[in-house]
C-alpha cells in the first residue's frame, strides 16, 4: 500500500510547478500593488502603503469596467443557460445524426476566442458586413448600424458573441445531465398525467439542477475574467473594457505595474466573492429543489 | 396530421440550431475566397473564388512559423502536464492523506483564477529565468492553467478504478513507482488522451500571456498573430487575409472535434460534474 509520506512525494512536482508558476507570480503582484513600481524599472519601487487601493476605489474608469464585466457575466450566463437549455432539451429527442450536431456545437467553443472575434467583427462590420446586409434586407433597421464603435451597441455586440461562442458548451453540458435522467420517471410523468411543462419543471429541472449550477458557477468564473473578446472586438474601448483589460492595460500600456497589480488583484477579489457567492447561494437552493 | 407538424417544427428547430452555430464559419470561409471588392458583395458563395488571401498570409507575416510555434507550445504543455498530473492524480485518487480535500479544492480554485491577477509577477519571473520573447516562457507560464485541470480530471477517472489494483500490486511487492508505471498507466491511456486534448486546445487558444510575454513577430502564436493582422488603424483592415487566417487554424480543430466528440464531452463533463 502507498504511504501518506510517499504520496507527497508524487504530488511534490506538481506542487512545486504550482508554487513557482502561480504561488510565487501572485504573491509578488500583490507585493507591487503596494508599491510604486514601474514595468520598465522593476527593481526601483518605492513602498506605498494603500494608496494605489485608495485611488482605485475613486477611479471611475475602474468602476467602469467592473459596471462592464458585470453585466456582460450576468446577461450573457442568463441568455447561455435559457438558450442552452433550449437546445439540450431539443437534442435530448432521440434523433438521427445526433453525433454529429453535437460535433458541430462543439466548434465553436473549440476555436480560439481571438478567431471568434475576428470572424464576428467582420460579420458585424459597419459597411460590408453580413449582419446589417441581413437586417436590412428584412427591413429591421433603415441604415447600417456601427455595432463595436457605438458605445451603446458596442457592449450587446460583444454578449452576442460571447453568447454564440459559449452557448453550445452550455448545452452540451445539460444534455449530459439529461441523458442521466432515468426513462422510467418521464413514464410515470406521463401516466400521472403530467404535461410536458409539468414533467419539465417537476422532473427534469430538480434531477439536472446540481449539474446546471455547476455549469453556470463555470460559465460565470470564465464570464468574470474574459479578456480576449473585448480586446480583439472593442480594443481598449471604455465603453467595453472589462476588469482584466482594465488592468492590462494599466500594467501593460501605461506601465503602472503599482496601480495595475493593485487592479489586478481586486479582479481576483471580486471573482473569489462572486465563486463564494454563488456556491453558498447555490446550496442553499438546492435543498428545496430536491423537495420538489 | 399533427405528428407531422410536430416532426416538421422539430427539424426546422435543429436546423435553426445548426445554422446559428455554424453560419459565422461559413461567412469566414466564403469571405477568405474573395479578393479585392469583391470582398464587400454580401453573396452566398464568391463568383470567383480566388486562394490568394491563403497564399498571402503565410507571405506578408510569418504565419507558418506561428502556426509552428502554437504546435510547440500547446504540444510541450500537453506533455509536461500529463506527467505531472498523472503522478499527482495517482497520490489524490489512490491514498487517502489528511489536508487531500482541501488540497483538491484549492487546484479548483487555481483553475478558475483570472489570469491577470498573476500578470505583473509572472511578468518578472519570466524575464528574471531570462525567457521573455521565448517559448518556453509561455510553456512555463500556460502550466497555470492546465496543470489544475488535468490533475483533476485524472484523479475523477483514478477514483473509478478498483481496489484490488493496489492490493494485487501489492501482494506481488511492486513498489508505488511501479505500481502507478504498470498498472494504473495504461489504464489511463484514454483519459490521458481525453485530457490531453482539453489542455491543447486551452494552450492553442491562450492570447493574454502570449500576447504579454512576447514581442517579435517571429515569437507569436496563433491567437496573437490573427489578433495583431488588425494593425494599429481600425479602417481598411485586411479581412480577406485574417479570414483565411481564421479558417487555416479552424479547420484542423474541427477535424479533431469531429474524431474525438465523444471524448470531449465525456472530459468536459468528469471536469464540471464532478467538481
Amino acid at each position: 500500500m502507498v504511504t501518506p509520506r510517499t504520496a507527497w512525494l508524487f504530488l511534490a512536482p506538481a506542487l512545486l510547478v504550482l508554487a513557482l508558476v502561480a504561488g510565487w507570480p501572485l504573491g509578488r503582484t500583490i507585493f507591487f500593488s503596494l508599491t510604486d513600481a514601474r514595468l520598465d524599472a522593476l527593481e526601483e519601487w518605492r513602498f506605498a502603503g494603500l494608496s494605489n487601493y485608495a485611488f482605485l476605489l475613486t477611479d471611475p474608469d475602474w468602476w467602469g469596467a467592473v459596471r462592464v464585466t458585470l453585466v456582460f457575466a450576468v446577461v450573457s450566463v442568463s441568455i447561455e443557460t435559457m438558450l442552452g437549455l433550449v437546445i439540450a432539451l431539443t437534442l435530448n429527442a432521440r434523433m438521427r445524426g445526433r453525433g454529429l450536431v453535437r460535433a458541430a456545437m462543439l466548434v465553436p467553443w473549440a476555436i480560439p476566442t481571438v478567431v471568434s472575434a475576428q470572424m464576428w467583427a467582420w460579420m458585424l462590420h459597419d459597411q460590408h458586413g453580413v449582419v446589417n446586409a441581413a437586417l436590412m434586407g428584412m427591413g429591421v433597421i433603415a441604415q447600417p448600424l456601427a455595432w463595436t464603435a457605438e458605445p451603446g451597441l458596442a457592449l450587446a455586440a460583444v454578449i452576442a458573441v460571447d453568447v454564440w461562442k459559449s452557448t453550445p458548451f452550455m448545452a452540451l453540458l445539460m444534455l449530459a445531465a439529461l441523458q442521466l435522467v432515468p426513462n422510467e420517471l418521464y413514464e410515470a410523468a406521463k401516466v400521472d398525467g403530467l404535461g410536458p411543462v409539468g414533467t419539465f419543471f417537476r422532473i427534469t429541472l430538480p434531477l439536472i439542477w446540481p449539474a446546471l449550477l455547476v455549469a453556470i458557477l463555470f460559465r460565470t468564473m470564465d464570464a468574470l475574467r474574459v479578456f480576449d473578446l473585448m480586446y480583439v472586438l472593442t480594443g481598449n474601448s471604455r465603453a467595453t473594457a472589462s476588469m482584466s483589460v482594465h488592468a492590462r492595460q494599466l500594467l501593460v500600456d501605461f506601465q503602472d505595474v503599482g496601480y495595475g497589480s493593485a487592479a489586478a488583484t481586486m479582479v481576483a477579489l471580486v471573482v473569489a466573492l462572486v465563486a463564494v457567492a454563488l456556491v453558498t447561494l447555490g446550496r442553499l437552493r438546492l435543498s428545496p429543489a430536491g423537495r420538489a | 396530421m399533427r405528428r407531422w407538424a410536430g416532426k416538421l417544427g422539430f427539424a426546422l428547430l435543429v436546423a435553426l440550431i445548426l445554422f446559428y452555430t455554424l453560419f459565422p464559419f461559413y461567412w469566414a470561409v466564403v469571405s477568405s475566397l474573395k479578393s479585392g471588392a469583391d470582398l464587400f458583395l454580401v453573396e452566398a458563395w464568391p463568383r470567383a473564388p480566388a486562394w490568394g488571401n491563403y497564399t498571402a498570409v503565410f507571405q506578408d507575416q510569418p504565419f507558418g512559423r506561428n502556426i509552428l510555434n502554437s504546435v510547440f507550445v500547446a504540444g510541450a504543455v500537453v506533455l509536461v502536464s500529463l506527467a505531472l498530473a498523472a503522478s499527482a492524480a495517482f497520490a489524490l485518487a489512490r491514498v487517502s492523506f489528511r489536508g487531500r480535500g482541501l488540497l483538491l479544492g484549492t487546484l479548483l480554485c487555481v483553475s478558475m483564477f483570472p489570469q491577470v491577477a498573476v500578470l505583473s509577477g509572472l511578468f518578472e519571473l519570466i524575464r528574471a529565468l531570462g525567457l521573455y520573447n521565448n517559448l518556453l516562457g509561455l510553456v512555463l507560464s500556460y502550466l497555470i492553467f492546465t496543470l489544475p485541470f488535468t490533475i483533476w480530471v485524472l484523479t475523477a477517472f483514478l477514483r473509478e478504478l478498483p481496489l484490488e489494483l493496489e492490493e494485487a500490486a501489492a501482494m506481488d511487492g511492486a513498489t508505488p513507482f511501479v505500481t502507478l508505471t504498470r498498472i494504473f498507466l495504461p489504464l489511463m491511456a484514454p483519459a490521458m488522451v481525453t485530457t490531453g486534448l482539453l489542455a491543447f486546445i486551452a494552450a492553442w487558444n491562450e492570447f493574454l500571456f502570449a500576447l504579454t510575454l512576447t514581442l517579435t513577430n517571429e515569437m507569436r502564436t496563433v491567437p496573437v498573430a490573427i489578433a495583431m493582422i488588425t494593425g494599429s488603424s481600425r479602417y481598411e483592415l485586411p479581412w480577406g487575409l485574417i479570414m483565411a487566417a481564421s479558417v487555416i487554424v479552424t479547420v484542423p480543430l474541427v477535424l479533431l472535434v469531429l474524431v474525438f466528440q465523444r471524448r470531449l464531452v465525456a472530459g468536459l463533463t468528469a471536469g464540471a460534474v464532478k467538481g
